[in-house]
């Protein structure tokens, strides 16, 4: 490989008050490869690329940046895009009731002294949609196009600043495995046009098809850059040692399943959009959980697992919902939250910032939110006495955080889960529903998440896991249920699942049609 | 040092606000060579701004959810006339006069929070339309002024407690202030004795708050620190007690006492501050205001929240239509014209959040004091009225930028 470097990082060092976020890290980007940055959470990607990008302006780090053979000194995202450096965020920077054009030109419209010239802005929007793939109306609102699609908006978007240097923040975290294959497609794409790109992810076996070279970063620190094309060791086993700094024995702590009674059925369960009321979103689901049992539930992007979920917990989704749920073998009403919490139900979400946490409450709020009551007397809230339950969590589910007080959004994102995890905990429950616990947290803290479900099954409660990531439901659940297009095609045991099987039943109804 | 830049960085808004109400008050002793802070001009601030401090606690509920109220001042003069009426024209005695006033307050509330929690009409449109609505049927049971209210119904606003502990010396009198000073009276002993109770009351609860997270090891700040703390706040509890102690009826040297109102409101900030911070309700109001969705999914009835935040709202305006009423001593149309605003200011001068899920009954009463001192150190000025408004509109202005810009700050590090 010839060692022509677009992007020379050299000795880059950024502090915070009392937090040395990185520390002499160096990361050298070759013209038109793919470059994959991986990392556990708080390693310090976010920030080197925030340092890049000028979001952390010039003087406030140490160390030069080097692009296209000069020193940069970018003050601002606007710096830095002048120069073709573009970043897509993992939060998506779109506004959802304009038009995709609106958006694309967004701050860039084709206008002539302030008036815009439609015209042009859907004839070259129309240009940008299909260099990305993507096959919708330019005129089609954000909010009505799925995830993956407002992706691929984001990157069009980010041709039409004639980007040279395209920086992806976990572009495929929220995407189904169809999506993301696009999605890589295209990268590949664009690096066939010369377009570098930087690519940070959690997901492994992405960047083992996709990178050219991995930059693996932890603590701050720059580990190992590998040749993903060389004859080093460049295995995802290898990349896993060097993020975490220790070797992983197994990825799913080890576990003897002790299965009890059956204590939550579900018969017949159908539930219809909140808005598009004629749309079935579940049809006659059925399923049941047992005590000591973790059951998973695989589904692609839409499939309606979410729905499901969020329907059983009160209602919290959909209308017209009809069907049966029986608890310890007697129906039961579940017709809102609360109902659903007396019932022994919990529901940790996916959306951890969205619906899952008070960002600007302390842990210790977030902890005893859900169980406050058991914590009041008469209305009136014993403080020490939360205290201790906050602290007991803190220490027992091993929660990184300075203390109880601080604001639950200074964590990172896998001990917030916990804190999430910590909060159903404490309203005992009889069946837990965890929706996607591990999605964007690092692999130490998967295991850790894994183990703490193990325990939870281990005192007889019932587990049911939501999760897109197919080997995570194999490595972790003791019986597996599929759902395709709101319906439950399958249910396999730990024994017959494979990856093959289980998409194969994930994707059964659309084959169908 | 270090140890007190940390907590002073870690506090700035709390502590910020504090300090900028000090500097007020020092810059309008000094401009109105210190008639401001003479014993009768603080008892006629308390006496004017009641009806503030006591908007401002449900205010901050409200605005904490995520709401807002703009109809809080049309309702003090909508039951600033019931009241009115029933004892000016019907003579119903005062206090049957002033439990009617509460029960209709919290109907007000409870037709607001019905509209709000349970229709989800937001509380703006919601209150806008309150506004007008209350308004306009104050001004239907108001068509005249009423006055001639019972005596013992303008004591609430304008009464003292009685005298029963006598006077004490002036302990400065003759050597640290010149007698003949108004500064240079005999002081009410049962001033002097709530204020001593306040300062004692103050450092019990501290040193009970540090001894609990001690034994629950939490990380303290060092001893001295929580020491100076209640130092400081103790000088200026004792400060105003020693000014207010010795207020008189105009320039006579009779000593008249504490104001009954003073002693309402402090019962209502300890009460609010518990609520707040204390109580499962004031926890789920902070809940929905911080992220309702989770709070919904974390099996907080916002419904119920939400329509108890409007109840709570209709009875202290309630409390502020009698207070309001009394003070005046008759009950006009006109009345309770801007107090809504006025509630509003305290809470985001007082570092409420302007998005909700964040607020302190004590920012938003320092917050009250603000615009109470202002106000009266400008009428003293004799600045025009007009003007008056201009400033409290910059002031307001100021107060929020500063916080703003101090949150950023602190978000970067």
């Amino acid at each position: 490989m010839d060692d022509d470097y677009i992007l020379e990082m050299r000795g880059i060092t950024k502090e915070f008050p009392g937090v040395k976020a990185l520390h002499d890290v160096t990361l050298r980007v070759r013209r038109g490869e793919v470059h994959a940055i991986c990392g556990e959470n708080g390693a310090g990607k976010s920030t080197l690329m925030k340092v890049l990008s000028g979001v952390h302006p010039a003087g406030s780090y140490t160390g030069d940046i080097v692009y296209e053979g000069q020193v940069c000194t970018f003050h601002s995202i606007r710096d830095s895009e002048r120069r073709g450096i573009v970043i897509i965020h993992q939060e998506l920077a779109l506004s959802p009731y304009l038009s995709i054009a609106e958006n694309l030109f967004l701050g860039n419209e084709r206008a002539r002294a302030g008036i815009i010239d439609w015209r042009a802005t859907t004839s070259a929007a129309q240009e940008l949609l299909t260099r990305v793939g993507l096959d919708e109306d330019p005129d089609t609102r954000i909010a009505d196009i799925g995830i993956g699609k407002q992706q691929l908006v984001e990157i069009a978007k980010a041709l039409s600043k004639e980007v040279r240097l395209l920086i992806l923040d976990e572009p495929t975290a929220a995407l189904n495995d169809d999506d993301s294959d696009n999605l890589l497609q295209l990268i590949r794409q664009l690096k066939a046009q010369g377009i570098t790109c930087i690519m940070i992810s959690h997901k492994l076996s992405e960047i083992e098809k996709i990178a050219d070279t991995t930059t693996i970063i932890r603590d701050g620190l720059t580990i190992e850059s590998l040749d993903m094309h060389g004859d080093g060791d460049h295995s995802q086993d290898h990349i896993i040692r060097c993020m975490v700094g220790r070797s992983l024995e197994s990825r799913f702590p080890e576990r003897t399943p002790n299965i009890g009674e059956e204590v939550l059925r579900v018969e017949d369960w159908t539930v219809y959009h909140p808005i598009d009321t004629n749309r079935a979103i579940v049809k006659n689901a059925s399923l049941t959980i047992h005590q000591g049992e973790i059951v998973g539930l695989a589904g692609l992007m839409g499939a309606g697992r979410t729905e499901l979920a969020m329907s059983l917990f009160g209602r919290a989704y959909g209308i017209k919902i009809t069907g049966h749920v029986f608890k310890d073998g007697q129906e039961i009403q579940v017709r809102n939250v609360e109902e659903a919490m007396s019932h022994g139900i919990a529901y940790a979400t996916e959306d951890r910032k969205k619906y899952g946490l008070n960002l600007i409450q302390t842990v210790k709020e977030n902890i005893t939110s859900a169980g406050l009551r058991q914590l009041a007397r008469m209305g009136v809230i014993e403080t020490e006495a939360e205290t201790g339950v906050a602290e007991g969590y803190r220490k027992e589910l091993d929660i990184k955080t300075p203390t109880i007080e601080v604001p639950a959004s200074k964590l990172s994102g896998g001990n917030q889960q916990k804190v999430v995890i910590a909060k159903w905990i404490y309203t005992n429950p009889d069946v837990l529903i965890l929706d996607e616990p591990t999605r964007g947290i690092d692999v130490g803290a998967k295991y850790e998440i894994y183990t703490i479900m193990n325990r939870l099954a281990d005192a007889g409660k019932g587990v049911l896991m939501i999760s897109s990531e197919l080997p995570e439901l194999l490595g972790v659940c003791d019986r597996i249920y599929t759902l395709s297009e709101g319906r439950i095609t399958g249910c396999q045991s730990r024994d017959e699942a494979t990856p093959e099987s289980l998409m194969y039943l994930m994707t059964l109804e659309t084959l169908k049609h | 040092m270090d140890a007190i830049k940390d907590l002073f960085s870690k506090n700035i808004r709390q502590y910020g606000i504090m300090l900028a109400l000090v500097v007020i008050v020092i810059v309008f002793a000094t401009i109105t060579n210190g008639k401001l802070v003479q014993p009768n001009n603080v008892a006629a601030l308390i006496g004017q701004n009641a009806y503030v401090l006591i908007l401002a606690l449900g205010m901050l509920l409200v605005i904490v959810a995520g709401h807002i109220d703009l109809s809080v001042g049309s309702v003090v003069a909508f039951i600033g006339a019931i009241i009115g009426y029933q004892m000016s024209i019907w003579h119903v005695p005062w206090g049957l006069a002033v439990l009617t006033g509460l029960g209709v307050g919290i109907c007000v509330g409870i037709w607001q929070g019905f509209w709000v929690a349970v229709v989800k009409i937001p509380a703006f449109v919601v209150t806008l339309a309150g506004m007008l609505l209350f308004r306009g049927l104050d001004q239907v049971i108001a068509a005249r002024t009423m006055g001639s209210l019972p005596q013992g119904f303008n004591n609430i606003s304008n009464g003292f407690i009685p005298r029963f502990l006598g006077s004490i010396p002036n302990p400065f009198a003759g050597w640290l202030i010149p007698s003949g000073s108004v500064f240079s009276r005999e002081l009410d002993g049962v001033t002097v004795a709530i204020g001593a109770f306040a300062v004692l009351g103050l450092g019990f609860q501290s040193w009970r708050s540090r001894r609990s997270q001690i034994e629950h090891g939490l990380v303290v700040s060092p001893l001295y620190l929580s020491v100076l703390r209640w130092v400081l706040l103790s000088v200026a509890i004792l400060a105003v007690t020693f000014v207010l102690s010795m207020n008189t009826p105009g320039a006579t040297p009779i000593l008249r006492g504490t104001p009954i109102l003073l002693i309402l409101l402090g019962v209502l900030i300890l009460v609010y501050s518990f609520v707040a911070t204390r109580t499962v309700f004031g926890r789920h109001v902070f809940a929905v205001g911080g992220n309702r969705n989770a709070a919904l999914l974390s099996g907080v009835n916002t419904r119920v929240t939400d329509f108890l935040i409007f109840v709570n709202m209709g009875f202290l305006t309630a409390v502020a239509a009698i207070v309001t009423t009394s003070r005046a001593g008759n009950a006009s149309a006109q009345a309770g014209t801007g107090y809504e605003l006025d509630a509003i200011a305290s809470c985001f001068i007082g570092g409420t959040a302007v998005t909700g899920g964040i607020g302190r009954v004590s920012g938003a009463m320092v917050g009250a004091l603000i615009m109470g001192v202002l106000n009266m150190g400008l009428s003293i000025a004799r600045v025009n009225a007009n003007w008056q408004m201009a400033i409290k509109g910059l002031v307001l202005l100021i107060a929020v930028t500063l916080d703003l810009v101090s949150k950023r700050r602190s978000a970067v590090g």
